[in-house]
Parts: C-alpha cells; sequence; structure tokens
C-alpha cells in the first residue's frame, strides 16, 4: 500500500468501536431508545462494510491497519482483506434480520424493563464478532472470544426460566473449557515464537519448522488451539449443551447464536490455520486427519440426534450440529478447494439455520405455543409466510437446487474429488447426511401442509406481522440469492483466501 | 529430558495444575467445585506466563536508575497478558457465580446433574 490513507480504510476500526460503545451508552438508556440505537448501528455497520468491500475488492489486495501507530511487532493491527470485509457485511445483514425478526417474541417472552439489556448484549456481540474478524492480534482475539462468550451467555439467559438458565450454565462450562485451551495455546505460541502478531508469529514459526526445532511444542500448540476452538463452535462430540441453548432461549437468540457465534469461532479457525500457522505446517501436522473424522461424525450423528427428536427448535439446534460437521470436514481435506467450500458452507448455513429458527417460530405460535410435532400438524396454513419460509430452509439444508444448501454440497464434493485420499468417505458421508436431512427436514414439511381438523388455532395473515414476513422475505431472497448467482460469491471467496494469508 | 524438565519446573508445575483445573471443571458436579476449577486452570496459564516473562538476574522494567538498557530487564509483554487475563477471568467467575445463585434459589442444590434430572421431570 501507499503510505497515504485512504478515509474508508478507517472504517473497520469505527464499526468495532461504534457497536462497542453502543453497547455501554445503550445501558443507559431506556428500552425504545436502545432499541432505535441497536438498529441504527446495524444499519451503519451495513454501509461502513460494503463501503469497505468496494474498496477492497477494488485494489484487490488486504491492507493492515495500525492501532494507535505503534509499528509491527509492539501495537495491535487490524488486517482487511475481501473475506473479511465480505463476511463483517454478511453477518451485519443476518444480525439486523435476527433482531428485527424475532422482535414480537422478545416483548412476549422477556419481562418488562430487561429488554432494554437485550440491545447492549446485541450491540456487544455484533463488536466482538467484528473485532474477531478483523483482528490481526491473537490475544486481542482472545479478550473478544471472552466478551463473545460473556455475551452470547446473556442472550441465552435473558428469558428466565429453568431451562434456559442451566443451559446458559452449561454453555459456559463448555465454553470456558474451550477458551481455557485456547489461551494456553496462545501462551505456548508466544513462547515459542516471542510474537502475538499473527503475521510475525507465521514467519517465525516458518523459521522454526524449516530448522527442524521444537516438533512436539508445536503439534501439541496445534492441536490444542484447534481442540479449544471446536470446543467452542461445537463440533460432534462436544455439542451436548447446544439443543439446550438453541431450543429454549428466545428466537433472536436462537438464531444469532447458531448461525453467528459458532461461525466467529470457525472463522477464527480459519484464520489461524492460514495466518498463524500456515496452511501446510496445519497440513502436515496430521490434526487435519482428526478435524475430518470427527466433521464426518458429526454430520452423521447430529443428523441422527434431530431425526430422533420430537421437538422443532431442538431439531434444528441438532441440524447445527451436523452442518458445523461439515464446514470441519471441509477444513479436515486439507486442500484450497476444500475450505472455499467450507467457507461457501459457513456462509450458506448462516442464511439457512436464521431462516428455520425465525420461520419455525412462526409456526409454533399458530400451535398454540407448542413445538412437538403433533401440534404443528396444518400449521404451514394457518401462518403461510412462515410455512413457505420454512420449506425453503428445508430443501436449502437438504441440498435441492436453486437453494444455497446446493452449492455447498457441489463444492464439498468436487473438493472431495480433488483429494484421492479422502475422496471415498467425504462422498459417502455427504450421502448418508444428505438423506438424513431429507428424512427429517421433509417429515417437517410434510407435517406442517398435512391438513388437520379444526383445533380452534388461529390463522394468521401475512399482514398481521408485516415485519415478519418482510424479513422472512429477505432471508428467502437471500438463500436464492445464494444459490442461483454463486459464482460472484464463490470468485470473491477464492480471492479473499488467496490474500488471506 | 529429565534435565530439561528440572529446569524448566515452574512451567511443569503450572501445566499440572492447568489439568487439574481443567479436569475440575469438567467433571465435578457441584457448581462451586467447577468454579474453584476453572480459577485453578487460569491462575495456572498465568504462573505460565510469569514464568516464561522471568528472566534470573534482572529487574522489573521500571526505570529508576536511569538505567535504559533493555538487557538490565526482564520481559513486560507477559505481565501485561496477566493483567489482561485476569480481568477477563474475574469477569466470568462473577457471571458464573451470579448464575449459580439464580440455580440455587430456584432448585436448591448446587448439584448440576441433579438440576438437570428435575429438569426432565418438569418437561418444561
Amino acid at each position: 500500500m501507499s503510505g497515504q490513507m485512504e478515509f474508508v480504510q478507517n472504517f473497520p476500526c469505527f464499526s468495532i468501536m461504534l457497536c462497542m460503545f453502543a453497547g455501554i451508552i445503550s445501558s443507559a438508556f431506556k428500552e425504545k431508545i436502545a432499541r432505535m440505537l441497536n438498529v441504527a448501528v446495524l444499519v451503519l455497520n451495513i454501509i461502513l462494510s460494503a463501503a469497505v468491500l468496494a474498496f477492497t475488492v477494488r485494489t484487490g489486495e488486504a491492507y493492515v491497519y495500525v492501532m494507535g501507530r505503534f509499528p509491527a511487532p509492539w501495537g495491535n493491527e487490524l488486517r482487511v482483506g475481501m473475506l473479511e470485509t465480505g463476511l463483517a457485511f454478511f453477518f451485519c445483514v443476518i444480525m439486523l434480520l435476527c433482531l428485527l425478526g424475532g422482535r414480537h417474541k422478545l416483548v412476549q417472552e422477556v419481562e418488562e424493563g430487561k429488554q432494554g439489556l437485550y440491545y447492549v448484549l446485541a450491540d456487544l456481540m455484533l463488536s466482538s464478532l467484528l473485532a474477531l474478524i478483523y483482528t490481526n492480534d491473537l490475544f486481542t482475539a482472545y479478550v473478544f472470544v471472552e466478551i463473545n462468550t460473556i455475551s452470547a451467555c446473556g442472550l441465552i439467559m435473558i428469558r428466565q426460566n429453568g431451562r434456559t438458565i442451566e443451559a446458559a450454565v452449561r454453555y459456559m462450562i463448555m465454553s470456558l473449557l474451550g477458551s481455557g485451551l485456547f489461551l494456553v495455546g496462545i501462551c505456548m505460541l508466544y513462547d515459542l515464537t516471542g510474537h502475538l502478531l499473527m503475521s510475525n508469529i507465521k514467519i517465525e514459526i516458518t523459521r522454526i519448522v524449516a530448522e527442524g526445532a521444537y516438533r512436539p511444542p508445536l503439534l501439541v500448540t496445534i492441536a490444542i488451539i484447534s481442540v479449544g476452538l471446536a470446543i467452542k463452535s461445537a463440533l460432534f462430540p462436544f455439542h451436548a449443551w447446544l439443543p439446550d441453548a438453541y431450543g429454549y432461549s428466545t428466537v433472536s437468540s436462537a438464531a444469532i447464536l447458531s448461525s453467528l457465534v459458532s461461525k466467529g469461532y470457525i472463522f477464527l479457525l480459519f484464520k489461524i490455520i492460514y495466518r498463524v500457522i500456515g496452511f501446510e505446517v496445519f497440513h502436515d501436522s496430521k490434526i487435519v486427519n482428526v478435524l475430518f473424522i470427527f466433521g464426518l461424525m458429526g454430520m452423521v450423528f447430529g443428523s441422527l440426534s434431530a431425526i430422533k427428536e420430537n421437538d422443532v427448535r431442538r431439531m434444528i439446534a441438532f441440524s447445527s450440529v451436523a452442518q458445523v460437521g461439515y464446514i470441519y470436514m471441509g477444513v479436515g481435506m486439507g486442500t484450497q478447494a476444500g475450505m472455499v467450500a467450507s467457507v461457501f458452507h459457513v456462509i450458506s448455513h448462516v442464511a439457512t439455520k436464521s431462516l428455520l429458527f425465525i420461520s419455525a417460530i412462526g409456526l409454533t405460535d399458530v400451535s398454540g405455543g407448542s413445538r412437538k410435532f403433533i401440534e404443528l400438524t396444518g400449521s404451514g396454513y394457518r401462518n403461510k409466510c412462515a410455512g413457505v419460509a420454512f420449506s425453503v430452509g428445508s430443501l436449502s439444508m437438504v441440498g435441492v437446487p436453486l437453494f444455497s444448501g446446493f452449492i455447498s454440497k457441489l463444492l464439498f464434493s468436487q473438493a472431495a474429488v480433488q483429494n484421492t485420499g479422502k475422496m471415498l468417505p467425504t462422498l459417502i458421508v455427504l450421502g448418508i447426511s444428505t438423506i438424513l436431512n431429507a428424512i427429517y427436514f421433509m417429515k417437517t414439511v410434510i407435517r406442517i401442509y398435512t391438513p388437520m381438523d379444526d383445533k380452534g388455532y388461529p390463522t394468521v395473515p401475512w399482514y398481521h406481522n408485516k415485519i415478519y414476513a418482510a424479513v422472512l422475505f429477505c432471508f428467502i431472497l437471500l438463500n436464492v440469492l445464494l444459490g442461483v448467482c454463486s459464482q460472484p460469491i464463490v470468485n470473491l471467496i477464492e480471492s479473499g483466501l488467496s490474500i488471506f494469508a | 529430558m529429565g534435565v530439561n524438565l528440572l529446569n524448566n519446573y515452574g512451567e511443569a508445575v503450572a501445566m499440572v495444575l492447568f489439568v487439574i483445573g481443567f479436569g475440575n471443571l469438567m467433571l465435578q458436579s457441584n457448581l462451586i467445585k467447577k468454579i474453584i476449577g476453572l480459577n485453578i486452570m487460569d491462575t495456572a496459564v498465568y504462573l505460565f506466563l510469569a514464568e516464561k516473562g522471568y528472566i534470573s538476574g534482572r529487574i522489573a522494567p521500571i526505570v529508576v536508575d536511569n538505567i535504559q538498557d533493555a538487557e538490565k530487564y526482564i520481559n513486560p509483554v507477559p505481565s501485561g497478558l496477566v493483567l489482561t487475563g485476569i480481568v477477563v477471568s474475574v469477569s466470568v467467575s462473577a457471571l458464573m457465580l451470579s448464575l449459580t445463585i439464580r440455580l440455587y434459589q430456584r432448585y436448591h442444590t448446587l448439584d448440576l446433574d441433579e438440576i438437570s434430572l428435575r429438569l426432565k421431570k418438569e418437561g418444561l
């Protein structure tokens, strides 16, 4: 980059600060003002990230933003490329839609006087997500991981009943185990390399590996960091906290947690793979094989648990376990194509899972608030809007062409074919998982469109809650857009990954 | 190997403590014991950092006698990390304790498994 900085390059820093200060200020305001401030911050963030995205696409390279003008080995840095800004933009859009779509439930489920706090937590959550996306410093990443955990815990327990508090405790315990491992990993990396900035660590690691020194400590460090982040993002054997946390919290929280929070950690892992440890070193460490196997197991066992589930919200939550398994499978393939597929699946899953959670609430609302399948019979007729949206989400999850899920499955299979060693298990498990997905999602779709004798449940026309209908429409549009115009997005991901390191 | 371990006994102790804390946080069913485990785990990391930052024979990085030579001082970065880490772990412990109080007020027990069992019976 030239010495002169353009004004637009400041925007990533601005957007992080904006969310954080909005969160702090909101705590002093009344609910209504906090809510308006939250929406304003989100819209402003969307505009800011779009501007930075346009800038990075125009220049075609990543730039480093030095915080506070301290030079490289000591100061704190943000590093901004196409992938980061693209994801930041996308996360802000999804967060806005999730909050708007769940607002009517928030008013019902959270006691009066505490709704303002919800927006404080949401602002803090967004700031930590953006910081995780942009930061180039490992210890800063750790601090924001913890902020993310605390605000996520608050989002779960803002709806006060025994279930949510217990879910929040279990979530905290698993998260703390994960972040403890992550912290120890960072300390060991600092010990090995003497740096905290990601790019500097990579230079040192490349040197260490070339010299052949410190092999066991480096291996242990990579393993600890990967496992820590895998626990936090609910990879298969560590998913016990997930169904309760997603199943009983208020709907916006469930949508935000399943789509954004776990993806923040996964993105941090991508960043560590590329920018800290180096793709080749990570690949040679054989940790990829462990992630690959657990990813495959998650794809199957998550879906099996979802089939057994009799509660629609918990079923969608278990489906998240399977989808996180897909992402780790892509990482585990250890090829560039696998990573591209994983990143695309992150985007596709964010768009689809939030749609499913938000639309499921419309269906349960017209079924007397019950989430059992038997009560949901025919609910697709009672709330047509939510019924259509849920069907679109299900079709996308199963991988029907036209929707985003199809593209990510296509990318995964293409990546699998290029990797001869892992082709067979990937394709077999991908096939099995698709069938299992189809079983439980199609079961639900058929259920909501089965006519039922009148039980006296109300029929809700779309204009009854216009914001909700508009949000669902946006989600459907987003899914179809991702499915139909996927090529530009895949190109963006590819060029973003090429300048990611 | 053995000599290395003896020379770096501080780091070794830190790792043993970390494992003890980690195991307690994961396996105990009593919530207070879990939180104690969490604190042992975090403190172990700080011990590890402090051990790594200390260089024997050098002094704390505060300029008093106008010594500008960096070789006279220990590495200040790990100390800074420890401070940040303490702030994080205090807030996390506070949150966990407040959650524990909430659960105790509702169920009059600190046993997490017992609470889960009762929730299943409630069938909420």
